[in-house]
């Protein structure tokens, strides 16, 4: 069950989005996140998602896919929902006892929902088409200035990337714990939220102390393999940008002037 | 000259107790000399606890000896300004599969290695492409290595230190995580950098059946080296074998106790095939003497 989760995770497959340069690609996620909270109505929303459904199409990566990734986080956005549909003063439109669904409220409520959805479904599109190396690669690049400033750019990439390739072996690893535990009587399903949580304890000790021994091997194979940190390294693939990567920036351009301009319009 | 040196390699273990205060030490390698030449297939054998993994870190300096010295074709592991070099010389691959792959896909993995020493882009795209066609994983350079099975993941490690060129390779109980498929997909894998590529290989392990193809096995126990030989002369003592709480193969074990029963074998019998034809010559042997 908990290898459901896509998030962080590459799909491979040959498309124009997988061959695009990283950079793009990371700057393009930004840019579209940014776009969603300039919109003042629900036509730029629109803009995005026909953008992002087209993206999506371009990408080849099966949209089933990468809602199969979205289930995790469900209970996040169910959470932002209710607060802001209870908690946003207002306009009142429903009464419930002491709770009030105001107008605004409803707004906030179905803006988030939209905001936050297509959030995830935009940066997943980005680690779902980016090795996490090429992914950690454009970070390294496109952050270098930093390293003047003491900034241990490639320290945090190399990170990064470490902590993606350990998600899946990871969750690996929780589910045969946790089917360990079961098997010897352990209750993780039923009982409240305090209750569910403490059955946790049990499944995050083994997990850390196993974390723990990987991290120590991983660092061992590392050095074992020559690495020394980012001074003296050469890229296998390094990022060079061709000539798509010029027209997806354009494009990007377009989508984000588009965007913004619709979005703010008043009807 | 030899590849790998060691000369009265000690190593010691300082354990503490719950305060941090030294309890004792233990000493994991004890006084270990060993010579090994270029292009050799050596098996170390033990049981846990015999010493053979810390002694396998030594060569790769991620350990210096407490006493005594570790050459790798000549430099001094003591050394630090060589240490890169040494590693470079003598690759490491470890026994868990997932916790030496760094690469989300086959080949950026393999190409880890030379890109830390800085080798030019298309040369690791060259190496890449040799080492993997090497352990027969070419067709899956574009694949995730968690979809991989246990054998295959630890062939892509091998590519990845071979991607390095080293001169030589230890491998610390590679396929102790494995299956007996991926077991043999890895030995085979092996003994074919061995045979083509003429690269040494110390293969540690304490699977019997692996070191049939050693041309020099030494077997450890409590950080001594207990036994030293071919394949063979190892096998031939059954007995201090089993003091040493190592398993003799089933044919060599077969042969070894028919021959106790009277029955003419020679000893140290290491394959079915020659336990089978053995079998034949006695069979023929006693019917001629029948007659």
């Amino acid at each position: 069950m908990l290898r459901d989760i896509t998030l962080g995770q590459y799909y491979q497959t040959e498309s124009v989005i997988h061959r695009l340069d990283a950079r793009v690609k990371l700057a393009g996620t930004l840019i579209f996140i940014v776009s969603l909270f300039f919109f003042k109505n629900y036509w730029g929303y629109l803009v995005a998602a026909l953008f992002l459904a087209g993206v999506i199409k371009l990408s080849r990566v099966p949209f089933k896919f990468m809602v199969k990734g979205m289930k995790a986080i469900v209970f996040l956005v169910i959470i932002t929902v209710l607060f802001s549909l209870f908690l946003t003063p207002g306009e009142a439109l429903v009464s419930l006892g002491k709770l009030t669904i105001t107008k605004e409220g409803l707004n906030t409520a179905i803006t988030t929902t939209i905001r936050l959805s297509m959030l995830i479904i935009g940066s997943s599109i980005m680690t779902l088409t980016t090795t996490p190396n090429n992914l950690t690669d454009a970070m390294e690049k496109s952050m270098r200035p930093l390293k003047k400033l003491h900034v241990p750019v490639h320290e945090i990439a190399m990170m990064m990337s470490i902590a993606l390739r350990f998600i899946p072996i990871l969750l690996e690893e929780t589910d045969k714990i946790m089917k360990a535990q079961i098997a010897r009587g352990a209750d993780f399903e039923s009982g409240n939220l305090l209750k569910r949580a403490k059955a946790m304890v049990p499944l995050l000790v083994p997990l850390f102390i196993s974390a723990f021994r990987r991290a120590n091997d991983l660092a061992m194979a590392m050095e074992a393999r020559c690495y020394r940190g980012g001074d003296g390294r050469t890229k296998m693939k390094p990022l060079i940008y061709q000539k798509r990567d010029h027209l997806a920036y354009v494009c990007l351009l377009v989508y984000f002037v588009a965007a913004v301009v619709i979005g703010r319009l008043h009807f | 000259m030899s590849i790998l040196k060691t000369e009265k390699v000690t190593f010691e273990y300082i354990r503490h107790d719950e305060e941090g205060n030294v309890e004792g030490t233990i000493t994991a390698v004890n006084d270990v000399s060993l010579d090994i030449e270029q292009g050799q297939f050596i098996a170390i054998l033990g049981h846990n606890g015999s010493g053979k993994s810390t002694l396998a870190k030594h060569i790769n300096a991620i350990l210096t000896p407490s006493k005594g010295t570790v050459w790798v074709d000549g430099m001094d592991t003591s050394e630090d300004e060589k240490i890169w070099e040494i590693r470079q010389t003598a690759g490491m691959v470890f026994q868990n599969p997932d916790n030496q792959i760094i690469g989300q896909v086959v080949e950026e993995d393999v190409g880890f290695g030379p890109e830390n020493m800085g080798i030019p882009t298309e040369e690791i795209w060259q190496r890449v492409e040799e080492s993997l066609r090497a352990v027969g994983m070419y067709q899956y350079r574009k694949h995730s290595p968690n979809n991989l099975s246990g054998g295959q993941k630890q062939r892509v490690s091998i590519a990845g230190v071979l991607a390095m060129h080293p001169k030589c390779i230890v491998l610390d109980e590679p396929t102790a995580m494995l299956d007996p498929n991926g077991r043999k997909e890895v030995i085979r894998a092996v003994r074919a950098l061995n045979d083509v590529e003429g690269v040494t290989v110390i293969l540690i392990t304490h699977y019997m059946e692996e070191i049939i193809h050693a041309d020099n096995v030494f077997v450890m126990d409590g950080g001594k080296v207990a036994m030293q030989g071919t394949p063979r002369e190892i096998f031939s003592q059954v007995e201090r074998l089993k003091e040493l709480r190592l398993d003799v193969p089933q044919v060599t074990l077969l042969a070894y106790e028919l021959q106790k029963q009277g029955v003419p074998l020679p000893n140290g019998i290491l394959t079915t095939e020659e336990f089978a034809d053995a079998l034949e010559r006695v069979k023929k042997g006693s019917s001629t003497n029948g007659n």
